[in-house]
């Protein structure tokens, strides 16, 4: 059966039509959820995408994380669906608590927009099932806060079990242990800087973004969540 | 009920790299200011808080940086408190 993707659409978002497509492209089908409904009821997987996220005002995320919607995403998420937050999205999942850690501003306090290399650090998530760590891939950054940090106890869990996904190979915003992407301890909650989204059509310059991308499509294809996963009531 | 206004410092927490706080002591020695070292850069927010005693409010606005207003991940808040100005009031 096609994959259903859900797009969260907030303010301020502006990666959705991007990620979008990318599904599209794939395969996939996909569609905007915005963020003041309280159900994603019905998809097989959600997209948290890039921008920012009412504005970033506050710190990128803090905001976002009290939108309706997201009470819909943390009871899929905890039910197993397949959760990723790519960029910003990452920075929501970070704020939301869903993964551990943050993000603050990059070593040398530079935006940065290129393309980078990363690997594939693990295949226990539902971003990289299937691909053999060590995997390398060029996917674009595009990021003023995506040094991620987190206290030693932590980078600790997250190296020894298995939950750094992607690494950087040149590591270009100062994230400890070169992180650019980590899972909660299930791997069905993803967060990453890269976007692999704009990376999966060769005018873009690189095709590789679609094999994490893809990985998240069979995984979302085979997921069973519970049809009434990500659906909220009024009193939860 | 006694109205506070509260003064929030947020800054980095020691230890986490601040780069902001690097760039502008920097830049501190090209203008000519000497003697000036342990430059952090941060935000401050102001805010009214209603409570039966400083305490509460305290306790209040604390709960709102743990919660909201700071990242406990790699921020501190700093809460200064006073009664409201009667003009504010």
């Amino acid at each position: 059966m096609t994959a259903r993707i859900g797009v969260v659409l907030f303010p301020g978002s502006n990666c959705e039509h991007d990620a979008v497509e990318a599904v599209e492209k794939l395969g996939g089908q996909a569609e905007i959820l915005w963020h003041g409904d309280r159900s994603a009821s019905g998809v097989d997987a959600i997209i948290l995408p890039g921008g920012f996220a009412h504005g970033d005002y506050l710190r990128p995320g803090a905001i976002a994380r009290f939108s309706p919607i997201m009470t819909a995403v943390e009871a899929f998420a905890r039910d197993g669906g397949p959760v990723v937050g790519i960029c910003n999205g990452f920075q929501v999942l970070t704020e939301a608590h869903l993964l551990p850690g943050a993000l603050q501003k990059n070593r040398g306090l530079t935006f940065l927009c290129q393309t980078v290399e990363i690997e594939v650090a693990s295949d226990q998530s539902v971003l990289t099932s299937g691909i053999s760590p060590g995997t390398r891939l060029r996917v674009p950054i595009n990021h003023f806060e995506g040094n991620y940090t987190c206290d030693q106890r932590t980078l600790d869990e997250l190296v020894g079990e298995g939950r750094v996904v992607l690494r950087y190979v040149d590591n270009p915003n100062g994230s400890v242990g070169d992180i650019a992407g980590i899972s909660n301890p299930a791997g069905n909650v993803v967060g990453l800087m890269p976007h692999p989204e704009r990376a999966v059509d060769p005018l873009l310059g690189s095709e590789d973004g679609a094999v994490l991308l893809r990985a998240l499509l069979s995984v979302a294809e085979a997921v069973v969540v519970p049809a009434d996963a990500g659906t909220t009531t009024a009193n939860s | 009920m006694t109205r506070f206004e509260a003064l929030v410092e947020v800054t980095l927490r020691p230890g986490i790299a601040d780069p902001q706080g690097a760039t502008i002591e920097k830049a501190l020695a090209a203008l000519g200011f000497d003697r000036i070292s342990n430059v952090r850069a941060g935000k401050a927010f102001r805010l009214h808080v209603e409570a039966a005693n400083e305490d509460e409010a305290r306790k209040r606005v604390a709960d709102l940086c743990q919660r909201f207003l700071t990242n406990p991940v790699i921020e501190d808040a700093a809460i200064s408190l006073e009664p409201a100005a009667p003009a504010d009031r």
